[in-house]
């Protein structure tokens, strides 16, 4: 049991930073390089792995994680060497003279955590960031998506160097045999309970954590003049619950808020829409990815059984152990107290909550925990506006849903119970990095007024200084003035 | 909760006795008129009369209100029970959202602002009092500090609430994307006794202008600065918005089990662990401020006059080395300290005189346990025999003379800790380059300094050490500057702030992408069909190319 080498491997990780390698940029580009590599060559076989797992399409696949991850190794590979660079800033007279900078450096030994809904977006993502930075990284997959888990332990031992970048698979003994050690950053994605836990380890430590939970992220749906418009919206809404991973993604759309008057309309819509999208079989259609296991269909399944909470189903319910397949499922007015409203769902099914006045969405969200994202439908200026100002989410996205984690000019992340700390491009980059401050001085000038013993003129030339008062310091100096 | 702030709800006794004499002097007007033959005698006997009974009036108010003081802070126990009542209070008045305007957050910091020119003296006076600040030390290290933190915050408040465009990708095309930076909602500020007023302000100005409630702890060790900061943050801030706990640990711990948006910490690396697992019980995210071993490697080749006042100043001049910034220890080469020690030494006396212990410029041991520890570091066996200036104590005024240890074992106290006082080891090592070895074998400083004049001594210093901060040729001075995060790694600490830092650290920033309902690529849809897999790939590529050949399903 004990005999993995754990502590043997973690010593080597830490000897592989100490040594400077992978500070430097060649390293850096290398492993990115090589990660570019494993995702052109083993393409076919992450595919495979994903639809092993998870019943993912080829399609999903791609766009969701392989895609996304090529995107953003490249984004990487070309701002590199701008990242890296020292960036100047303007100081005040009192330090003159002199120039500071903020170089980024590496943390050193850091541990990514990742979950099984997106098992190889969800750990190269941060794993390129990581890299990015120059620090040596242990990643833990999730033992929920196995074939993942070993693709990736397979090919990052092919393709990477060895010595600096580890995947140490296991369950969660193993995560919490991970936890005991001291590592320089946490960057975990998951639950919000597993997330306390790997906090509350990370004190021992004083480690730094990022934490990327979900929550109940709501889709507020006004309501639009043309039905051009209405079908978009609903496209973009059916994709962003059932089109991804069946909606096990933490910013997946968890329920609808909509006034009572557009309900008939909106649930025709989404019906059709769904039946467009997956046909009479969805369990056939192989669209839709299958709930990741036993445990997750049963928690969803119950759910379902909650008092009133079947009765408000009015379209989809169909569940199939065998095939851990869920069908597409509406709900409408579902009782605001039981589970399915007051838990994230993490699954193909969607509630839809009926409100008197759009404008009502605001209080409803509010007096929810903070979502990690936030939808809306509408072109209401003020409603945007107020939206925006308040209500508290990781991100909010008009008129779509989930493209925001595409963005790499956006940090992704969390706030409140979704979490906190933020990735994605440059974010990416400075999560695994801390900015060192660097002044440099020369001994030519040295103000005599900063030394004690303390005098009235010394604390007036020193007040000028702090201000930045060139021409007042100037003139204490000289005698010609007495006070800043 | 009233029982929090007991000043504001009293008359405030200076302005009771300014309405009595104003009062009084108005019914002498009337007097004289009504009486304009009154004679010299009589005049001068009523007015002996009036300055009487004017003197007990005063005295009567300022015993009211001490008496007033003593009774409602004696019986301000503060437990869950308070906390609970605290955190309804404050999260109302967030979620009413107040605290988001920009008005709000300006006129707390204009009052911040005033409350510093007005109370310049008490503050000096409560330092002087906790630490025996130096008023120009209280006046450069912390008033200044804050006052210039609090002018930036207002001068900038507008550009940092600004939301940030961002430029978005082929992929989303077409939209926009803004970043809106938004409070956290309620956080707590722990801050630390040795920069009382800084480290509790400088926060507190942050998490102002990012429009948060706030809540402050400051540390019960220096409690002339606590006190003073419950009446004067009492009067001259928002209350049901910004409040101040005074206490220690019973105080802190039912604080603790709140859950904030944020929590602030100042200190030591021990309650830094307990207050991080605190917060992860709620998932708060956390900045911590500790400090750790400051190392100061000092070449050769180097001006010594300067290098040595600097470090001098450094060291004793910012509250007799009680700061987190404060140089720890000094590496130098075999050769050189000789030379180094007199010039320190030099300045020593040049700056505090022949009798440092007595000299007005320098500040005390903070309070009875800390100087108990650093007495045990003194004498420890490990180091006898090596203390090769000062040493001496004095107990009974909290006084430890500037102490110049050399060659202190890696395995002695003074070596194995923090120090945070007047002591100063000198470790030798053969070669300069071997200081950058000793250093990274040791936990990850708060700040790194450097004293040469060797560009390569200078890169290999800046790329290989790290820590907080790095200066060359100076110590402390990065601290001074708002344009520069100010912040530790590692056993040093997490987050940084100052300037806009302390914006960012007290705000999130929210992405907020913006699309209409033209443009979308079929792709994104099922059913998934290899044309749209191709698509997709042309998408997320970004070749322009390949997306129009893609779109025109050519291939």
């Amino acid at each position: 049991m004990l005999n993995d080498h754990l502590e043997a491997d973690l010593k080597e990780l830490r000897e592989a930073f100490n040594s400077g390698k992978t500070k430097e940029t060649s390293w850096r580009i290398s492993q990115l390089n090589g990660l570019l590599r494993i995702l052109e060559d083993r393409e076919n076989d992450i595919s495979m792995a994903l639809k092993q797992d998870l019943g993912k399409h080829h399609v999903e696949a791609y766009r969701d994680e392989i895609g996304t991850v090529v995107k953003t190794v490249n984004n990487a590979l070309v701002n590199l060497k701008q990242w890296m660079a020292a960036k100047k800033t303007r100081l005040p007279i009192a330090a003159f003279p002199s120039t500071a900078s903020l170089v980024p450096e590496p943390l050193g030994v850091v541990l990514i955590i990742s979950s099984w809904n997106f098992p190889i977006g969800l750990s190269l993502e941060p794993l390129i960031g990581a890299l990015a930075a120059g620090n040596a990284v242990v990643l833990k997959p999730s033992e929920l998506a196995p074939a993942c888990s070993s693709l990736l332990a397979e090919t990052i031992r092919d393709y990477l160097d060895n010595s600096a970048v580890k995947v140490i698979e296991g369950g969660s003994d193993k995560g919490e045999r991970l936890l005991q050690y001291k590592f320089d950053k946490i960057f975990f994605t998951g639950s919000t309970r597993v997330g306390k836990v790997v906090m509350s380890s990370a004190a021992q430590h004083l480690t730094p954590v990022t934490l990327e939970l979900g929550g109940k992220c709501p889709a507020v749906v006004g309501s639009f003049s043309s039905s051009r418009e209405n079908n978009m919206a609903v496209k973009r809404i059916v994709w962003g619950k059932f089109g991804l991973c069946a909606g096990q993604a933490c910013i997946a759309v968890d329920y609808i808020l909509t006034e009572k008057k557009n309900l008939s309309n909106l649930v025709e819509s989404l019906k059709r829409y769904i039946k467009q999208c997956y046909g009479d079989d969805p369990n056939g259609s192989h669209s839709i990815s299958k709930i990741v296991n036993k445990k997750h269909f049963s928690r969803l399944k119950s759910l379902l059984d909650e008092p009133m909470v079947k009765s408000s189903v009015v379209y989809g319910g169909s569940l199939d152990e065998e095939s851990l397949f869920i069908e597409p499922t509406i709900l409408v007015d579902p009782p605001i107290h039981a589970t399915i409203m007051t838990e994230e769902i993490f699954g193909p099914l969607l509630p839809v909550i009926t409100l008197e006045s759009i404008e009502d969405s605001i209080n409803f969200i509010r007096a929810r925990p903070n979502p990690l994202a936030l939808y809306a439908f509408t072109e209401n200026e003020s409603l945007q506006k107020r939206l925006v100002s308040e209500t508290s989410s990781g991100s909010i996205m008009f008129n779509d849903t989930i493209l925001q984690y595409a963005v790499d000019t956006l940090p992704f992340g969390g706030v409140g119970g979704s979490g906190f700390g933020r990735y994605h491009g440059k974010y990416s980059f400075d999560n695994f990095s801390h900015e060192k401050v660097v002044m440099m001085r020369g001994f030519l000038v040295d103000f005599w007024f900063r030394y004690p013993p303390w005098t009235a003129q010394k604390l007036q030339l020193l007040k000028a200084g702090l201000r930045y008062d060139y021409l007042g310091v100037l003139l204490i100096a000289l005698g010609l003035k007495s006070k800043a | 909760m009233e029982a929090l702030s007991p000043l504001r709800e009293g008359p405030d006794p200076n302005e009771a006795a300014m309405d009595v004499a104003g009062d009084l002097s108005k019914s002498m007007i009337k007097f004289y008129r009504r009486y304009p033959s009154i004679t010299h005698r009589q005049h001068r006997s009523f007015s002996l009369q009036i300055h009487a009974s004017l003197c007990r009036l005063m005295l009567t108010i300022t015993m009211a209100s001490e008496e007033q003081v003593k009774n409602s802070t004696a019986p301000a126990m503060f437990d869950t029970e308070a906390a609970n009542c605290l955190m309804k209070e404050l999260r109302s008045t967030f979620l009413a959202g107040k605290t988001k305007s920009y008005e709000w957050r300006s006129s707390q910091l204009k009052s911040l602002l005033k409350m510093l020119e007005d109370s310049d003296k008490q503050i000096c006076d409560a330092l002087f009092s906790d630490l025996s600040k130096p008023e120009m030390e209280a006046y450069i290290h912390e008033i200044a500090m804050i006052k210039s933190s609090c002018k930036l915050a207002l001068k900038k408040l507008k550009d940092w609430m600004k939301p940030e465009k961002a430029k978005t990708n082929l992929g989303t095309f077409p939209s926009s994307a803004e970043i809106v930076p938004e409070p956290l909602g309620v956080v707590l500020i722990i801050s630390a006794w040795n920069y009382p007023l800084l480290l509790s302000v400088d926060p507190v100005i942050g998490a102002i202008a990012a429009g948060n409630a706030v809540v402050l702890k400051p540390s019960e060790l220096a409690p002339a600065m606590s006190s003073l900061l419950a009446k004067l943050l009492g009067k001259y801030l928002d209350n049901s918005a910004i409040k101040v706990v005074e206490g220690a640990v019973p105080e802190t711990s039912a604080l603790l089990e709140q859950k904030w948006d944020k929590i602030f910490y100042t200190g030591n690396g021990r309650v830094a662990r307990v207050v991080m697992a605190a917060a992860a019980k709620n998932l708060t995210p956390v900045v911590l401020e500790l400090g750790g071993k400051s190392p100061v490697l000092v070449d050769s080749n180097i001006d010594l006059t300067v290098t040595a006042r600097r470090i001098v100043s450094g060291k004793w001049g910012c509250n007799n080395g009680q700061a987190c910034v404060a140089p720890d220890y000094i590496i130098t080469t075999k050769q050189y300290a000789p030379v180094l020690i007199d010039s320190l030494k030099h300045h020593l006396v040049k700056f505090f005189g022949e009798d440092p212990m007595n000299s007005p410029d320098m500040s005390k041991v903070g309070h009875s346990r800390h100087f108990a520890r650093l007495k045990k570091l003194l004498d420890d066996d490990k180091i006898s025999g090596k203390i090769i200036h000062g040493g001496q104590t004095d107990k009974s005024n909290l006084k430890i003379a500037p102490t110049i240890v050399l060659d202190a074992p890696e395995d002695s106290l003074i070596m194995s800790e923090e120090i945070f006082g007047p002591l100063l080891p000198i470790v030798t090592v053969e070669k300069i380059e071997d200081g950058v070895e000793f250093i990274n074998s040791r936990p990850k400083p708060l700040a790194a300094y450097l004293f040469t004049n060797t560009k390569q001594l200078k890169e290999e210093f800046v790329s290989n050490i790290s820590a907080g901060g790095v200066v060359i040729n100076d110590v402390t001075l990065h601290l001074m500057v708002d344009t520069l995060p100010f912040g530790g790694v590692g056993e040093s600490g997490t987050g940084a702030y100052h300037g806009k830092f302390s914006f960012d650290a007290f705000s999130h920033k929210k992405a907020v992408l913006y699309r209409g309902f033209f443009g979308d690529a079929p792709a994104r849809y099922p059913p998934y069909t290899p044309g749209k897999l191709r698509l997709l790939k042309a998408l997320l590529d970004g070749s322009l190319f390949g997306i129009i050949r893609a779109l025109f399903g050519f291939s």
